[in-house]
């Protein structure tokens, strides 16, 4: 069941660009990548695309489909009508290298400010004990495949770029979540998380978990609960009460503050 | 709306003019947020400041509730410490559902989008130039959801109680048919606050900020099998947060509204027993 | 970090560095031995084609084998060797499986260390799953997606001890003087701009050759790159007609066919079916595994809870005898409507455990073939997964023939034999990644104490921009030029799929010989449009060659190797041969620089005590 598709896509470098008509033929059961694929090896030869697995496992080929963060592996052409015209266009939020290819080298930066797992010894077997109900919030988190289609659709950088300096961004706040859920990790980032990493300029709009193509429920497991966790830190009256009068959870004991 | 050089359109990105390329109806869903949230903005400010028409016996409304002012007789069940207040008595104690309501994680998603435009929906351009978040001052305070949550943790037990006053025997000159005055009544007006104290309940419990108080702060779950059974319920309702909000603020309105009818003699109460 | 930006003042010209070690590949083989070389002290650089944590590690899905004894304290690094070296037909270079047993459990567990998540037993220790090969549960694993889990914890480390990576940028060269490795050459895939590394240990971590082949798991970065470099720098390749068709992959939409399926579906209770609806894996043991293989569907089904007193299903026999049988049931006409067989889970596992144990397969299905595995079968058929064959090294150093080349993960050989057992690969790139990267320090620095550091020779330089910039130089014009790379890559696919598949025969072989002596004739008259920034066209042009080398390894061992064994099927010689299975084919690089010689070398003899292992059981 093969039929002619028209495509747009943007085609251009940090220069300049326009959107650009094709028409290209696919079949039944092909993704948004298959078409462009097939458009390099038949007509733009130099078509710049970034992709890898092509099973929506790596998060390489993230891109705008019809105004939409998307997985082009992941696109299904069927989910479209025929006779529809497909726009493709770069993130909108980083720097465009070339055609569908951006520089994505933001989010390496933040992750490089971010303190990593710092456990303490192990146990005298040589064995580390970690219960499974206490790794699955972090297994949640370390689904991520690093598409970066949450950093990309956050308003907070995709409409202020003067922000991009002082905000890390959804796939950072859930690694802080991550690590603030190890059972064996040492330290405690809530500070950071909320300074540094700006949390607070979060204002819980949902978009990142929209997007997210593993389904990770960021705003509600990740994001939120971090912000409670800065809550129980700096502003809950009982918490603070608690502390003073030595009735405390000692489940955070042994972290120190980095 | 003019497209500035601050978001999508900053130099080194991809140069597209448009602020969205979404070709679905994408305002659709700020938009009914909007209509229907100024819609019971009107409603509530106009029923909170009337001062009257809150109470019909044995039904309070919940804008009313605590009636703590200088309220109607019978609708007073925790005194009335603040009779020297001027003004409604539904402006004591509609700050902390409002604060609550206000703060909620949930809310501040649907406010920020339909009313802030910020953004208006997913990779749609925000109009504002600059952005600061939550991060100051008034924003900031949204951090206090837990004590809002603790608050109406409070009132929901209040309206828990009015609902059980709800089914309470009627005087002489509300009497059924047969002359029956004694024993537990029920109205459609009992009915209605019973849903609408589920939903309440459903709505403050499965908050955020209690699914991180009842266990979610831990870091060992399995040392804490208990909060950790809580915070797994909790987790459940939580997913559906946002129906609760929306389900428990018609709920609210349709309770003072039936009340409201009762009071001014608009309608009978349609009695069950 | 380095990678994905421009640096302005380099524009233009050549940019260059100087490291002690430079690692080439960013899957969990270079990241490993990144971060030993590293932790030895060495001035350490990995560059990768892709991003960081996009390497094929990701796609990864069973578990990471190490004999931790977490749910079978019987199991040992002796018991695992065995599995291994049986798997791999004997073929296997037994020192580095050696090696492999005994070091795999602590790269697991120093994993943990730098903050990995696997999934835990009901005592709050590393979870291990059953798989093909395994005679204990033993890969420790995240749901299916521990290849994930592996490069990210790694990447994370990386990252955290601050080692340069070089994104997006392709080696094309390893700069030699006086036969001793002076460093590499590349491109930047973004600008174009060419780049040249110092460094007198060179690491290939580059992966496999997938890519050579039309249904394949593998994704476009495994075009035998390492494998080519390591050739033209004098190295040589072993066990390159062993290649892995992975017997579960998917055969629908076209646009996904080769896509992987992960064993574990197999390892946590699913069958195989022909379409007659027949559990045809029984007809199948061969008398090598008869042993330990259940005969009886009633054994089968109950291995799963109690070990000890039954057999193994035949659905987790080694990969190499399931992807034959499914491939004769399909010859024999009993495939399902897409030219596949069928795999099912859903009749024999609950919905709720399928979701848990498979999210990403459940995942995938719903996806990209809206079909619900919790539901109904899959449909799937042999892809191209893995090669045996790599880079011959010392078993204890990872160094291959040259002074100061490394290899270490898929892109070596020998530690697989003629067929990896599944789980093998990820505890390979560790405790290898690891050796390489420590071995590669320290030739650095045993190299500087005596002042001997190789330098980079200007014409070698000029020579490689020079090989580079070959593809723009062809002119389109009549009788010549006009080849479109992508029409090569795909006919080359196409041949290799057809003629150096499966189940392979002499003629066909000769034929595929042939084949790529034409194709090598085409890709010389390959045109390239645009220019040399972000060129698609032009990054292929110039894998191909290492595709074309690559395909003619295996083509020309695969001829050579008259019996069959593991990875490596020959319908003319269809039984193993004793004597075949005492010596591997070695490799090189032909006079001309243009082809490949083959000779037979004999396996190292295994020493007395480990022997034993075999004849005890």
């Amino acid at each position: 069941m093969a039929y002619d598709l028209k495509l747009r896509v943007w085609r251009g470098d940090a220069e300049g660009g326009d959107l650009t008509d094709y028409t290209v033929e696919v079949s039944e059961g092909e993704v948004v990548l298959d078409a462009l694929h097939r458009l390099q090896a038949t007509q733009t030869g130099d078509l710049a695309i970034r992709w890898n697995c092509k099973a929506g496992k790596c998060g390489s080929c993230s891109a705008e489909v019809n105004g939409r963060p998307r997985l082009m592996c992941m696109t299904r052409l069927s989910d479209f009508d025929p006779a529809e015209t497909i726009t493709v266009t770069p993130m909108r939020t980083f720097p465009v290298i070339r055609d569908l290819v951006t520089d994505v080298s933001f989010n390496y930066e933040k992750a490089r400010e971010l303190p990593y797992a710092e456990l303490g010894p192990r146990d005298p077997d040589g064995k580390r004990r970690m219960m499974q109900v206490d790794v699955e919030r972090g297994q949640e988190f370390r689904k991520c495949i690093e598409c970066y289609l949450c950093q990309d659709v956050c308003h907070v950088v995709r409409d202020h770029e003067d922000n991009k300096q002082h905000f890390a961004g959804p796939r950072f706040f859930i690694r802080y979540a991550e690590l603030d859920m190890h059972p064996l990790d040492t330290h405690d980032r809530r500070r950071l998380a909320q300074d540094a990493a700006g949390l607070g300029m979060c204002n819980i709009t949902k978009c990142c978990t929209e997007v997210c193509p593993e389904g990770i429920r960021i705003t509600d497991n990740g994001i939120i609960p971090m912000k409670e966790r800065v809550v129980d830190r700096k502003y809950d009256p009982l918490v603070w009460l608690g502390n003073k009068i030595g009735l405390r959870n000692r489940d955070d004991d042994g972290r120190t503050e980095v | 709306m003019a497209t500035t050089d601050h978001g999508v359109t900053s130099p080194g990105r991809a140069h597209i003019e448009a602020r969205t390329l979404r070709q679905d109806r994408w305002w659709q869903s700020p938009l009914a947020t909007f209509v229907v949230f100024s819609g019971f903005v009107v409603f509530a400010t106009i029923r909170a400041f009337m001062g009257r028409d809150y109470y019909a016996t044995p039904y309070l409304s919940p804008f009313y509730s605590p009636c703590l002012g200088d309220c109607v007789e019978g609708a007073s069940d925790f005194g009335q410490p603040f009779a020297w207040w001027p003004l409604s008595a539904a402006l004591i104690i509609l700050v902390f559902p409002l604060g609550f309501r206000m703060t909620c994680y949930y809310y501040r998603k649907a406010y920020y989008r339909a009313f802030w435009l910020s953004p208006p929906a997913c990779g749609v351009a925000e109009p504002h130039t600059s952005y600061s978040g939550e991060t100051r001052f008034p924003l900031i305070l949204q951090n206090v959801h837990r004590w809002f949550w603790y608050a109406a943790v409070v009132v929901g037990l209040v309206l828990t109680f009015d609902v059980v006053l709800a089914f309470r025997p009627m005087p002489a000159e509300y009497a059924l048919g047969d002359g029956e005055t004694s024993g537990i009544h029920m109205g459609l007006g009992t009915l209605l606050m019973l849903v609408n104290v589920v939903l309440i309940w459903l709505y403050t419990l499965s908050c955020h900020s209690c699914r991180h108080v009842v266990g979610g702060r831990l870091r060992h779950f399995s040392k804490h099998p208990v909060r950790y059974r809580l915070w797994t319920w909790v987790s459940r309702l939580n997913t559906s947060h946002g129906r609760w909000a929306w389900y428990s603020l018609f709920s609210v309105a349709v309770v003072d509204f039936y009340i409201f009818l009762l009071a001014t003699g608009r309608i009978q109460d349609v009695r069950f027993f | 970090m380095t990678g994905n930006e421009m640096s302005p003042e380099a524009r233009g010209g050549m940019e260059r560095h100087s490291y002690d070690v430079v690692v080439i590949g960013a899957g969990g083989a270079g990241l490993r031995a990144a971060i030993a070389a590293h932790e030895a002290g060495a001035r350490t650089a990995v560059v990768c084609k892709s991003l960081l944590g996009k390497a094929h590690t990701v796609m990864a899905e069973g578990g990471a084998a190490a004999a931790l004894g977490n749910r079978w304290p019987e199991d040992t690094w002796q018991v695992h060797f065995r599995d291994t070296m049986r798997g791999g037909k004997m073929l296997n270079n037994w020192r580095m499986a050696q090696l492999h047993a005994q070091e795999a459990p602590e790269r697991v567990l120093e994993l943990e260390d730098w903050g990995a998540l696997f999934d835990r037993t009901e005592d709050g220790l590393i979870s291990q799953r059953d798989f093909g090969g395994h005679r204990y549960a033993r890969l420790a694993h995240v749901g299916d997606r521990t290849g994930l889990e592996l490069i990210r914890t790694l990447q994370q480390r990386t990252v955290q001890l601050g080692i340069d990576v070089f994104m997006e940028c392709t080696v094309t060269e390893v700069l030699k003087q006086e036969g001793q490795v002076a460093g590499a050459f590349g491109y930047w895939r973004e600008t174009g701009r060419f780049i040249t590394f110092e460094a007198p240990s060179v690491i290939l971590a580059t992966g496999g050759i997938g890519k050579s082949y039309k249904v394949t798991s593998n994704s476009w970065e495994y075009t035998g790159d390492g494998h080519a470099l390591a050739l033209r720098a004098g190295a040589s390749l072993i066990n390159m007609e062993f290649v892995q068709f992975h017997p579960t992959g998917m055969v629908w939409p076209p646009s996904v066919k080769g896509l992987l399926v992960t064993e574990s579906v197999r390892g946590d209770g699913g069958i195989l079916r022909n379409s007659q609806g027949a559990r045809f894996m029984f007809d199948y043991i061969p008398d090598f595994f008869r042993a330990e293989t259940a005969d009886t569907e009633e054994e089968a089904d109950a291995w799963y809870e109690d070990k000890k007193n039954n057999r193994r299903p035949p659905e987790l026999l080694p990969r190499d005898e399931v992807a034959r049988a499914i491939n004769s049931e399909i010859k024999a006409g009993r495939g399902s409507p897409h030219g596949g067989i069928y795999l099912d889970i859903a009749s024999r596992r609950d919905a709720d455990y399928i979701r848990k144990r498979l999210p990403s397969m459940y995942h995938q299905f719903k996806e990209l073939a809206d079909v619900d595995i919790t539901a109904e079968p899959m449909e799937i058929g042999p892809t191209c997964h893995y090669v045996m064959g790599g880079v011959e090294v010392d078993p204890d150093s990872q160094q291959s023939a040259v002074t100061g080349l490394y290899a270490a993960g898929e892109v070596s050989g020998g530690m697989h034999g003629s067929n990896r057992l599944g789980g093998n690969s990820l505890s390979d790139l560790l405790v290898f990644g690891k050796r390489a990267g420590e071995a590669a320090a320290a030739h650095a620095t045993s190299l500087d104490q005596r002042g001997q550091r190789p330098v980079v020779d200007e014409a070698d330089v000029k020579a490689a921009q020079a090989d580079a910039l070959a593809p723009f130089e062809v002119s389109a014009g009549p009788g010549g030029g006009g080849e479109n790379p992508y029409t090569i890559q795909h006919d080359l696919q196409q041949s290799m799929n057809d003629l150096v598949g499966i189940i392979r025969t002499a003629t066909e072989l000769e034929a595929s010989l042939a084949e790529l002596e034409r194709l090598k004739q085409r890709a010389d008259r390959m045109v390239v449009e645009g220019h040399r920034q972000y060129n698609p066209g032009w990054h292929l042009a110039l894998d191909l060659r290492n595709m074309l080398l690559v395909s003619e390894c295996i083509a020309k061992a695969a001829l050579a190797r008259q019996e069959s064994r593991g990875g490596h099927t020959r319908d003319d010689f269809p039984g193993p041969d004793p004597e075949w299975g005492a010596k591997n084919l070695v490799l090189s690089l032909d006079e001309a620089g243009t082809g490949v010689d083959i000779a037979e070398k004999p396996l190292p003899t295994m020493p007395d005590d480990l022997q034993q292992l075999f004849e005890d059981k």
